[in-house]
């Protein structure tokens, strides 16, 4: 880290603002994280815009356009440290739909006039660019998270975010399983932990907003939901979330959709 | 004087990608652009041939900051669609939920976002070593109206509770209690930042536009009502593309919003809401506007800061007296049957009105989705506005000039990634 506090910056590519707004939603600690730290670059928060180098930067968002695809590089060379916090920003986002679409069918189909700004075929997440330090998973990511890892990288210790299934923290809360119970689909099973099993206790389904999980085996819970009685058209659908980009649940939605209409 | 060209390439301490340009000839201002250049995400593309059901959490991905305005839009819409009603314990639960997001989204804009620029300070977080009371009040106020979309909503960002036909589970009683003290200190303390924001030295300036929000006879307007306007107008949310139209301008990723009768903008959100609806405000949110001399129509859109006070006022009242409420049990949700048909719906989001209009087939997919944001449509008018500024402050210097456009369109709390489902596009093959 550079003499003096570190200096912190936040950017913003496709995205919804959602996971950066989870760092200002952070009342509590919000305070003191802006002592702990030099706020130099955050442009929903501050007018004060300086260049780099940075000690730790976020970066929330997919890379779509041209123009951002440069962006991302100078960010890299500009910082030590640099943090993907999202969906979009790890995975491509909800906007990677497109990608296996016939995009310019897909645009078309939407915008009759040529335009103005040139886009990218796909909607790709920030490490198929550049090299990624550390990823928060989530859509949106959780705020403890997220001041858990600054906090760690400011004591100088490995961030403590777990890997493992939904399904783990739902026995922790003590939510009755709703596919047991109730026969809900419900992607726990292969989804990281890091809502504390939201869903389920709301009385849903999980529908996979932090990605696949380390070391799933998704085609046992596709083939479970098959013999609970959903389509393959339906499953396919279901893991084309906020991560339908991960290559997980890309590749399995992609396989269920080839045998889409085939029999048994 | 010869030419004199302004650029300001990010606007700071707004929601979103957007920048501005100005371009003077002597005397005369050639041009005045709000820039967005916040990357489309076309969700109007994504939300066809999804499950109808997809739609609240699809649509909420669009804003970070408002996602449970574009869940409302979207399940009132779907449920006209499917020609199901809601129970008015679930009508009233969601005014709840909106109630939790005007705080939190109203909160966050004055306290770190807007009130610096009055103040003279970069940043809320600045603010807060001189000002550490009132950021620290704001900070709380922010964080009741996310515990409140927590509880209700799941979580505050993306919420995930809101469903088609009502909510997955209603919370229990003794989960909306708990909230009832911080909601009590809560509603004291927004009359105090209210009155701590009305205090502040607000720029001279009239504009001539046209409020438009809804109405609605029983309520302040938040999921129902006819569209009202300034002018005297009433027009039904069934009319509403027939009576606004968007236009592409070449320098914005949004279309821009005209009234067809009149050709002009006109402007959305909390300053033409209070205007055309201040007999609606609850008690104490309505003596507070007479208190602190709230014109019958106020036209400074630097005073929008106040609006949002009064608005959060009104969102702590009408709340805690839902939160009190010992009747909200009932089933969760209604239950409905696939139909194909149209359905269109626009409630108030906190930045203003938020249309939305879908197609489903007979299996319940969606054909088509059309979302018009408030943000897209306020931005002709915020480009009016900001050649009223210009040309009054013609003599000052590039920075100080940039300066009063930037506090302006802040003013306007623009929300950028809203605003850009529209864009015609040329796809770049690399």
């Amino acid at each position: 880290m550079s003499v003096g506090k570190p200096r912190l910056a936040v950017f913003k590519f496709a995205s919804c603002d959602g996971c950066q707004l989870s760092l200002l939603d952070a009342e509590d600690q919000l305070l003191s994280v802006a002592d702990a730290l030099e706020i130099v670059y955050f442009p929903e928060a501050t007018s004060r815009m300086e260049a780099g180098p940075y000690d730790i930067s976020l970066i929330e968002g997919s890379i779509t356009t041209p123009h951002d695809a440069t962006r991302i590089q100078q960010i890299r060379r500009d910082s030590r440290f640099l943090m993907t916090i999202g969906a979009c920003a790890t995975s491509g986002g909800i906007q990677a739909l497109r990608n296996g679409a016939d995009s310019a069918e897909f645009m078309r189909s939407v915008y009759a006039t040529p335009g103005y700004i040139e886009v990218l075929e796909h909607s790709t997440p920030i490490a198929d660019h550049v090299a990624v330090d550390f990823e928060l998973r989530g859509c949106p990511i959780n705020q403890y998270q997220l001041i858990e890892v600054i906090q760690s990288l400011l004591a100088g210790r490995t961030p403590r975010t777990p890997g493992h299934s939904v399904c783990l923290d739902c026995k922790r809360r003590g939510t009755v399983c709703v596919t047991v119970a109730q026969g809900i689909a419900c992607l726990g099973p292969v989804t990281q932990s890091g809502c504390n099993a939201l869903c389920p206790s709301y009385n849903r389904g999980c529908y996979g907003c932090f990605g696949p999980a380390s070391q799933i085996n998704l085609v046992s819970l596709t083939s479970q939901m098959e013999q609970d009685g959903a389509s393959r058209q339906e499953i396919s659908n279901s893991l084309q979330n906020f991560n339908n980009n991960a290559p997980a649940f890309r590749e399995e939605s992609r396989r269920l959709q080839d045998r889409n209409g085939e029999p048994d | 004087m010869g030419d004199r060209k302004i650029k300001v390439e990010t606007l700071t301490r707004v929601e979103g990608e957007g920048g501005l340009f100005i371009r003077m000839s002597g005397e005369t201002i050639e041009e005045v652009r709000l820039e967005i250049y916040e990357p489309p995400r076309l969700f109007e593309a994504l939300l066809r041939g999804r499950p109808l059901e997809d739609a609240p959490d699809i649509t909420a991905r669009i804003c970070g900051i408002c996602p449970v305005a574009y869940q409302m839009s979207s399940v009132h819409a779907l449920e006209s669609a499917l020609e199901v009603t809601v129970s008015p314990e679930i009508r009233r639960l969601r005014r709840l939920l909106y109630c939790g997001e005007w705080i939190e989204s109203h909160g966050l804009h004055m306290h770190l976002l807007h009130a610096p620029d009055f103040l003279g300070f970069e940043s809320g977080l600045e603010m807060a070593k001189q000002f550490p009371e009132a950021v620290n009040r704001g900070l709380r106020l922010k964080k009741h109206g996310n515990q409140l979309v927590d509880l209700l909503g799941g979580r505050a960002i993306h919420p995930v509770n809101v469903c088609v036909g009502g909510f997955y589970r209603i919370p229990r009683r003794n989960e909306f209690q708990k909230l009832i003290p911080d909601f009590e200190w809560g509603l004291n303390a927004a009359m105090e930042t209210t009155r701590w924001v009305a205090g502040f030295d607000f720029p001279e300036m009239v504009s001539d536009c046209e409020f438009v929000s809804l109405s609605h006879p029983d309520e302040y307007p938040m999921n129902e009502g006819v569209m009202k306007s300034s002018l005297g107008d009433v027009i039904e949310v069934e009319q509403y593309e027939e009576e606004f139209e968007e236009r592409q301008v070449p320098h914005s990723t949004a279309l821009q919003a005209f009234r067809k009768s009149t050709g002009r903008p006109y402007l959305l959100g909390p300053l033409s809401r209070i205007n055309l609806n201040r007999d609606q405000l609850f008690p104490q949110a309505r003596k507070l506007a007479d208190e602190i001399g709230w014109e019958p129509v106020c036209r400074n859109p630097h005073k929008a800061i106040i609006a949002r006070g009064l608005e959060i006022v009104h969102a702590y009242e009408e709340g805690l007296s839902i939160l009190r409420d010992q009747h909200l049990a009932g089933k969760p949700r209604e239950t409905y049957t696939p139909q194909a048909g149209t359905g269109k719906s626009a409630t108030e989001a906190p930045r203003g009105t938020l249309y939305h209009r879908y197609e489903i087939d007979d299996q319940g997919k969606i054909v088509e989705a059309c979302i018009v944001p408030p943000t897209s449509q306020n931005q002709a008018q915020i480009e009016v506005d900001l050649k009223h500024v210009v040309s009054e402050s013609m003599g000052n210097e590039e920075t100080e000039l940039a300066r009063k456009c930037e506090n302006l369109v802040r003013a306007y709390d623009p929300c950028i990634s809203c605003s850009t489902h529209f864009l015609k596009v040329t796809i770049d093959r690399h």
